[in-house]
């Protein structure tokens, strides 16, 4: 009897050990796999020319426009309309789907100093559109007025097919800018609070 | 009561079992040329506010407290510094570029201001690292004035 117990703990040690040692393994490869965005793709691709972006193939104009720049616009988007109906979930997919069409970006047709540039932008944004990802609503927000000023800063750089609205709230955190397709506000960072907070500021292209 | 003291004599050899597992540490002697303290002229009530209250888990070197090697307090720390050290690590600033130091200077603000830094859980036992209110202020008004020179 007295050796069965020995046995017993000692089996019970090497189990409860082995268990907590893998638990952790496990929750390191789990990471790794979220680092990978090849579904958010697919997934991506399906929604391209969905509603608010339907009308961009009519406007396709001739210019030597960045397909990928107006996949991260078209993202962006998603994310704003998503906070505009108060929707947390959609906004952290948006968020997901946004750092994965930011990291496909390809920079190399730019100059160097577009480039050094554009990466600083893509690295911050990455960290926004992460942060969106898993955070509650007035986070999303928080990063989303961050990531907004990125996205202007790149498309200073990228140019876009369509005419977009930079639109201003004077009432969000001492003030803050965001983009929009459409000439009315919807305001992204109160949502149906205050839906109609905001003015144009500036007409891009 | 024979079940009882098997349970026991389990969970006891258990506990012994998983202080073999090891654990990371988080501890470096060199303070990088990058690091915060180093490339920002800051004051010396808020160079030791920041010491005290973020550095723990925020860079290279942590203090640890006295039961850091007893499973699984051990773990818990790990994932804790790790996390932390991924979002924000003082001693790397310089290494950023001023768009993503302006970005990270607004979150350590609103962090700050709304107490979600320092974590509960860590204030808990390091009751220093509390930010008062004064201390808030000053702290909050320096990373803004950081931010605003950038």
């Amino acid at each position: 009897m007295k050796q069965l117990k020995l046995t017993l703990g000692i089996v019970a040690i090497a189990f409860i050990t082995l268990t907590a040692v893998s638990c952790k393994e496990n929750k390191n490869e789990h990471n790794n796999a979220d680092g990978h965005h090849d579904t958010d793709k697919t997934e991506h691709n399906e929604m391209m020319g969905n509603d608010e972006m339907g009308n961009s193939d009519k406007m396709m104009s001739n210019n030597n426009q960045d397909a990928k720049a107006e996949v991260i616009i078209k993202d962006y988007f998603e994310l704003k309309n998503a906070l505009v109906s108060d929707d947390t979930k959609k906004a952290a997919d948006a968020g997901k789907t946004l750092v994965a069409s930011l990291k496909a970006f390809d920079s190399s047709k730019y100059t160097a100093e577009q480039q050094s540039e554009l990466n600083d932008i893509f690295e911050d944004a990455i960290e926004h559109a992460e942060h969106i990802a898993e955070s509650a609503m007035d986070h999303q927000r928080e990063h989303f007025k961050i990531l907004s000023k990125d996205i202007t800063d790149m498309i200073a750089i990228t140019g876009t097919e369509n005419t977009l609205y930079q639109q201003f709230c004077p009432m969000y955190d001492g003030g803050s800018a965001w983009l929009s397709m459409s000439e009315d506000i919807k305001n992204p960072y109160y949502g149906s609070k205050m839906l109609s907070c905001g003015k144009v500021q500036k007409e891009i292209n | 009561m024979k079940i009882a003291k098997i349970i026991a004599v389990v969970l006891l050899v258990a506990f012994v079992g998983i202080q073999f597992v090891p654990t990371e540490r988080n501890q470096s002697d060199v303070v990088p040329k990058t690091d915060f303290m180093l490339v920002n002229s800051v004051p010396d009530h808020i160079k030791s506010k920041l010491q005290t209250s973020c550095y723990d888990c925020h860079s290279n070197n942590t203090q640890y407290p006295w039961y850091n090697k007893v499973q699984p307090i051990a773990w818990f720390l790990e994932d804790h510094i790790k996390k932390g050290k991924a979002e924000l690590n003082f001693n790397e600033w310089d290494s950023l570029s001023n768009r993503r130091k302006k970005s990270k200077l607004r979150s350590i603000i609103k962090q700050i201001e709304s107490g979600e830094m320092p974590m509960a859980s860590y204030t808990l036992i390091h009751t220093e690292a509390t930010f008062s209110e004064e201390e808030t202020q000053k702290v909050v008004k320096y990373m803004e004035n950081l931010k605003d020179s950038l």
